[in-house]
């Protein structure tokens, strides 16, 4: 309870301070704000935790009208406190829920109030939970699983009592919630898997059972922990899409099936010319998933990339520079009557519409793949030169074939070269304006990334037909969205002059982000662990590493310990090694992202690590009779807790401005209220 | 056991042994020098065997020096001198080139490579025949036999991974008696000082040694567990192998940097990337220009500064008689004063003149007075006389910094701010007192508590194209872009502008002596070597990991000048199909055995489950540390990485077969299948002979005939 009490008022307290926008507040506000308008977005994330932030703003009567354009953005008289309340309560059960797996897992009071207390403290953890983010949400389903799990493992001599089950299917709902929110949830996917294969192969050991016993053990799990929460997370995703029916930001990263489904674009029950004709305006979108339209603008290649012609490029966003006319090799004048239709095999030219250019290949490398040729635009007012001749083709067809809008694959052949229009996929450094790449690729086989499709189609001279497209199903949405996700997640590269923070940094707390403020004039709330806990906490992760490697080595030469030290050295490998996975399994993995990473990636590892060091300091203490005599050992133990219970407070109480807010000088002037506490160089507070 | 027979036996076995040995050596050494041109990647390891023979400093961020001195090594023993060009595949050697002593090593490494197989394969405790089944299995493998016989670095480092494996298994299966211990060790140390030269040829092997020391430490692990060892023992053996496993291809390593940097000696053309204190180490270069230069910063010394970043380029802050405009293109205005920026080049626009505020005068007393840290400094442009400035006004191509310049009183009511703080940022390695070349300063604004700072981005037309310098008011610590050193360096004498200007233009002079130590130069070298990034670029040949396990793609080596011959990549198909296999089968078979055992029903013996874990530790865990790092990595990758995770899958297939043979299916067919196997081996490797040899020369039509994969890349010469 006095974990619960501490926990919920540290969180919530100053919770509608500063009223502003706070760093990524302006991603998953705005978002949430997405969910009550049902606009259509495209994010990195599982909608889940979107979902629930709209859901508790909807509740505490947010509008969703709220810009939500940049961090410090006023908020006036929105309702945000309830999207941030339901954030920090979420936060709020983190030290709960860690004082109940260490309970769980070490049967020591002691070593359970250690953990709750260092989070409970703990600035960085205070901060991350105080604000519109992703990551509370997060945490909370992290835990939740964790301790669902720990709860199961205790039950294995119960098998198929309600309990157990209870716990079982709790699992898979809190891993499925975790997934729903950030992908980061698929490692806590992998803590559990790992648990239960560990769990059936010591049932299988376990001669008592027979086979059909396991296979039902193995059923039952194979059912909660894979098929529920699967079917949980193809639900989230069901709601998303039908909450979510209206064309918005989003639209131009999804093909041109998909967009059809959303209310506003200009897909949804189009009309229009079905075959494609010469003098039409069109665009043209490239079949691979996030491919974008073939786009070009009145910059040109930078010096050293290939000729010094205008940039083609795909683009994700609709603009006016995807358009094209398709003309044919000579006459650049519109003829009377009914135009011609262009067929598989004829040849055309593809002028730019806003800049007249012609699309142009020629024997110069390509500015990112080097093995293929550059595209240019070329050429102006329809004069161009052979270079500027493309063979249309519909895959799959003959010749006279005529080329559907929206449904025929096509690809472009360059006539003098005889290479294909291909989007490679990757993204052009600055000058490119970081859109992605297009070139003529010399390898002619059938790929996504050399078939496009003719998507907005504009004739005047043609007949509109209503296009009923082929409505996708939900699985086609469901992988498409997916692969457009990690497609953005990889894509997400730190840029030249952007901060970027390593993981080796974290452990130690070296930098922290700043939520809000930067001048000493403004209201600043810097994200930054709690230096002592962070500290204790590396220590320990040291400290548990020594203590495993003396508790084995002793066991493993036979050397005859007490009962209480055997429990003991069964909690460290045990236990300590469920969490030492955790945190393993949520840190380890950053070190081979290329991903631009943040700070705050950490907080979930650092939630094991808090557990761990509760473990490993309370059998720390209690070990120190193998140094000390019966009174002097009870009374170090004694003062050992209370040292570490008042150096955790101490420090919070000097530190809580970083997570409460600090106006005033900056800490390196001698005036400010944090004098004096910049340890490290690189804190900007 | 046979009384009589071990004679006999041992006579059999050095005879397949023998003759195995000389057909790998047949087949790696024979018409070495053919084809007399530079072929692949020799284009980029032979630039650096040039720079060895001339004793000129280089850096290579691919791998550690050892495979590199090897390969030189070869060189120096053909009486190469280092006068060739490496400048592109196909151009021909001239005859004062020995092509043959150049690839003379690798050939030898990749040779010594099939008997190593066959010893291994017994010492993980199987049959001469299964030994025999590997050694042929690697001896008709074409991949190997083209990348060993040119001057590259893979079969060099294969040798050294299967010399560690090999010698380790023999210590560990060595009866480990009380007196007979040294020649076990002997092994030991052997199995260490192969782990040093693994991990010194390239970085990969780093993962094959990791591998080494887990299965070592499986061992220690039992050992400890043993409780008819008294502790001391134990604790000795401990001891020994940490010694030997860990303890000695550390020193080896930094050994290697030890005889690279002791033999390369002069200056060249990677010097540019190093601090100036490593420069100054090397002969030329800057060693020549800085020789005799007083060692302590004083007023009135007369600088040049020149920014730690080396990237994009080095470059020295620089001033030139030019303004800043006084309106950017995008509309914003500047301060209008003389510009500073950072340049690339040796100028003497790059001398700067340490005043002391509170004095006029800008020649060094005697006896000099030096500059500590912490002390405010003014620092006056030689040429110009301007003083360096810093003032809230947005720099011209990062705004969110502050601008710096050479300042001119516009009488615009924007005073001079040209006081700098000078914090020496390793002044706990050096000292106090800024010295030349060794000490990094950061010059700290003292109006603003901005930090000068190269921001690297360049400058437009209007600063013709130079670096820009700004001063930032974020203080990250660490940030060597904030760091500067003084590199040339002399005592001002005259107090005239003219004078000075002379002197500017005149050498330096005066004597001091000093040197870094060989921890420092090894400690940046190393550093460098993993920072360093080279341009991404991708190569006609390059492709993904996953391509190499059904091989999908192959590696054009060599193309003839006029005709059809030429040299590729390509692997054994059948043999390549064959190690495929077995993994699968072995890790199909290892999830069988171990169910099956976990429920009590043992399908082997447990020595013989013993030798199956081991023959699965060793191969299987090779191939997954050689191929999984691969998945991960973010570089251009090609073909030849595959080829140490290949070996271990044929170390791993007439094993399992012989596993099956004598465990699970014992039928004749199976050896006739081994058999036909073996036989279509032989086949496809003669079939591919042309490829690998580059002789004889083959048509259009036969060629295509060898394409059989449709993404095989083999060239035709149009006639």
């Amino acid at each position: 309870m006095l974990v619960a009490g501490l926990s919920f008022s540290t969180r919530l307290y100053k919770l509608t301070e500063p009223p502003h926008v706070c760093w990524d507040e302006t991603h998953f506000g705005k978002m949430g704000s997405y969910y009550i308008n049902r606009t259509f977005f495209f994010d990195v994330h599982p909608p889940l935790g979107k979902m629930l932030i709209g859901l508790a703003g909807y509740m505490s009567g947010y509008n969703g009208t709220f810009p939500f354009i940049k961090p410090g953005d006023k908020y006036e008289n929105q309702n945000y406190w309830g999207m941030r309340g339901f954030c920090a309560v979420l936060g709020s059960f983190l030290p709960i829920f860690a004082y109940l797996i260490v309970l769980e897992l070490s049967n020591s009071c002691t070593a359970a109030i250690i953990a709750a207390t260092l989070l409970i403290f703990d600035t960085g953890c205070i901060t991350i939970s105080q604000y519109i983010l992703l990551d509370p949400i997060l945490m909370f389903f992290i835990m939740a699983a964790v301790l669902s799990m720990v709860k199961f493992n205790q039950q294995r001599y119960r098998s198929f009592t309600a309990s157990w089950w209870f716990w079982l299917v709790l699992t898979g709902i809190n891993l499925a919630g975790a997934l729903g929110v950030k992908f980061v949830g698929l490692f806590v996917i992998v803590l559990v898997g790992l648990n239960t294969i560990g769990d059936l192969w010591r049932l299988l050991g376990d001669m008592s059972l027979s086979l059909v016993d396991i296979a039902k053990h193995f059923l039952a799990r194979a059912f909660a922990l894979i098929l529920l929460p699967l079917i949980l997370y193809v639900t989230i995703f069901a709601v998303h899409f039908v909450v979510l029916n209206k064309s918005g930001p989003g639209d131009g990263f999804f093909s041109s099936a998909f967009q059809s489904r959303l209310i506003g674009n200009n897909l949804h029950n189009a009309s229009m010319p079905e075959y494609l004709a010469f003098g039409s305006t069109v665009t043209i979108k490239n079949l691979r998933i996030a491919g974008g339209y073939l786009h070009s603008h009145w910059h040109l290649y930078p010096e050293g990339v290939g000729a010094r012609q205008q940039q083609v490029t795909a683009y994700l966003h609709k603009d006016y520079n995807n358009l094209w006319v398709v003309h044919r090799q000579q006459d650049n004048n519109s003829q009377s009557g009914n135009p011609d239709l262009v067929r598989h095999g004829d040849i055309v030219r593809l002028e730019h519409k806003e800049t007249t250019r012609n699309l142009h290949s020629h024997l110069h490398e390509a500015p990112l793949t080097k093995k293929h040729f550059q595209v240019t635009g070329y050429g102006i007012n329809g004069t161009g030169d052979a270079n500027d001749l493309w063979q249309m083709e519909v895959c799959g067809g003959r010749k006279g074939d005529p080329v559907k809008v929206l449904r025929s694959k096509v690809r472009f052949l360059h006539r003098a070269t005889g290479c294909v229009l291909y989007s490679s996929g990757k993204t052009l450094p600055k000058w490119g304006w970081e859109q992605i790449e297009v070139t003529c690729s010399p390898y002619l086989k059938e790929t996504p990334s050399s078939q496009w499709n003719i998507e907005d189609h504009i004739n005047p001279k043609l007949p509109n037909i209503s296009l009923s497209v082929l409505k996708p199903n939900f699985l086609e949405i469901l992988l498409e969205s997916h692969i457009v996700m990690f497609r953005g997640n990889s894509g997400l590269k730190p840029k030249d002059n952007e901060m970027n923070s390593k993981p080796w940094h974290w452990p130690i707390n070296y930098q922290g982000l700043r939520f809000s403020g930067v001048n000493a004039t403004e209201y600043r709330v810097y994200l930054l662990g709690n230096p002592v806990v962070w500290w204790i906490n590396l220590a320990s992760l040291g400290l548990y590493f020594t203590m495993v490697a003396v508790a084995s080595i002793a066991t493993q030469r036979g050397f005859s310990l007490g009962q209480q030290r055997i429990e003991h050295s069964l909690v460290l490998v045990r236990g300590g090694g469920l969490l030492m996975l955790g945190w393993l399994l949520h840190y380890a993995p950053f070190f081979t992202m290329g991903r631009i990473l943040y700070f705050h990636h950490y907080f979930p590892a650092m939630l094991f690590s808090s557990m761990l060091t509760g473990l490993t300091l309370d059998i720390l203490f209690r070990s120190a009779d193998l140094l000390l005599h019966p009174p002097y050992s009870y009374w170090f133990q004694r003062t050992g807790q209370l040292l570490l219970l008042f150096s955790i407070l101490y420090s919070f109480y000097l530190f809580h401005p970083l997570s409460y807010g600090m106006t005033g000088p900056l800490a390196h002037e001698p005036g400010s209220a944090m004098a004096g506490l910049k340890w490290m160089d690189s804190w900007e507070f | 056991q046979l009384g009589g027979l071990p004679l006999v036996v041992t006579a059999q076995v050095d005879l397949l042994l023998v003759l195995v040995s000389l057909l790998a050596f047949w087949t790696r050494l024979s018409h070495l020098s053919y084809p007399n041109a530079v072929v692949f990647d020799e284009v980029y390891y032979g630039q650096f065997v040039s720079l060895y023979m001339k004793r000129v400093f280089f850096i290579d961020d691919s791998g550690p020096p050892l495979g590199h001195m090897i390969l030189a090594f070869g060189a120096y023993l053909g009486g190469f001198d280092g006068n060739f060009v490496w400048n592109r595949i196909g151009a021909e050697y001239p005859t004062t080139v020995n092509v043959w002593s150049l690839r003379l090593l690798p050939a030898l490494c990749g040779a010594l490579c099939v008997p190593l197989v066959y010893l291994l394969t017994l010492e993980l405790k199987f049959s001469h025949l299964s030994a025999l089944g590997a050694a042929v299995l690697l001896l008709l493998e074409n991949s190997l036999i083209v990348q060993s016989r040119f001057m590259l670095l893979e079969s060099v480092l294969i040798f050294f991974v299967l010399l560690a494996f090999f010698s380790y298994l023999r210590f560990h299966n060595a009866p480990s008696s009380l007196s007979g211990g040294t020649p076990r060790y002997i092994w030991l140390i052997l199995s260490g000082v192969s782990c040093g030269a693994v991990v010194g040829v390239k970085y990969m092997g780093l993962f094959s040694y990791l591998l080494l020391l887990v299965v070592a430490s499986l061992h220690t692990w039992k050992l400890i567990g043993d409780k008819t060892i008294s502790h001391r023992n134990v604790c000795v053996q401990c001891v020994h192998r940490v010694l030997c496993l860990v303890v000695v291809p550390v020193l080896l390593y930094v050994f290697w940097f030890y005889v690279h940097l002791s033999f390369l000696n002069r200056s060249g053309p990677h010097d540019q990337l190093m601090s100036s204190a490593f420069q100054a180490s090397l002969q030329g270069g800057l060693s020549r220009i800085t020789r005799g230069q007083p060692l302590e910063v004083a007023y009135g010394s007369q600088v040049t500064l020149r920014s730690s970043v080396s990237q994009p380029i080095p470059c020295w802050l620089h001033s030139h008689k030019v303004n800043y405009p006084i309106r950017y293109d995008n509309g914003r205005g500047s301060s209008h004063q003389q510009q500073v920026t950072c340049y690339p080049f040796k100028d003497v626009n790059n001398w700067w003149i340490i005043k002391d505020p509170g004095r006029q005068q800008l020649v060094v007393d005697t006896p000099p007075r030096p500059v500590r840290h912490g002390d405010v400094i003014q620092l006056v442009h030689g040429m110009t006389s301007r003083f360096l400035n810093s003032h809230d006004v947005a720099a011209p191509m990062s705004p969110h910094t502050q601008e710096v310049s050479g300042y001119i009183d516009f009488n615009v009511s924007m005073p001079a701010q040209n006081l700098w703080r000078v914090d020496i940022s390793n002044r706990e390695a050096e000292s106090e007192v800024w010295k030349t070349i060794l000490s990094e300063v950061r010059l700290v604004h003292v109006n603003t508590s901005a930090v000068l700072k190269l921001s690297g981005v360049p400058l437009p037309d209007w600063g013709f194209r130079q670096l820009e310098v700004v001063a930032d008011k974020l203080f990250k610590a660490h940030s060597s872009s904030l760091e500067w050193t003084v590199e040339e360096h002399r005592y001002g004498t005259s107090q005239e502008q003219k004078e000075r200007e002379a002197e500017l233009h005149s050498p330096t002079h005066i004597d001091v002596d000093r040197k870094i130590s060989f921890w420092a130069k090894f400690v940046e070298l190393q550093w460098k070597m993993l920072t360093v990034k080279q341009e991404e670029s991708e190569h006609k040949y390059s492709s993904s990991p996953l391509e190499w396990i059904t091989m999908e793609t192959n590696i054009a080596y060599w193309l003839h000048s006029s005709t059809n011959a030429q040299i590729h990549l390509i692997g054994n198909p059948v043999s390549w199909g064959v190690g495929n296999l077995s993994l699968l089968a072995y890790q199909l078979l290892a999830v069988v055995y171990l169910l099956r055992r976990r429920r009590g029903l043992k399908d082997v013996p447990d020595g013989v489950w013993d030798q199956f874990v081991c023959l699965g530790c060793v191969c299987v865990g090779g191939w997954l540390v050689n191929f999984v790092p691969f998945l991960l990595m973010d570089k251009t990758l090609f073909l030849y990485h595959y080829l140490p995770a290949l070996c271990y899958l044929y170390l791993l297939s007439p094993a399992l077969l012989e596993h099956a043979h004598t465990h699970l299916l014992r039928y004749r067919a199976l050896c006739v299948g081994a058999l036909a196997v073996l036989l279509s081996i032989f086949l496809t490797y003669r079939t591919f002979c042309p490829l690998t040899y580059g002789s004889p020369e083959l048509s259009a039509h036969q060629l295509q005939g060898l394409k059989w994969r449709d993404t095989w890349d083999i060239l035709y010469r149009r006639r």
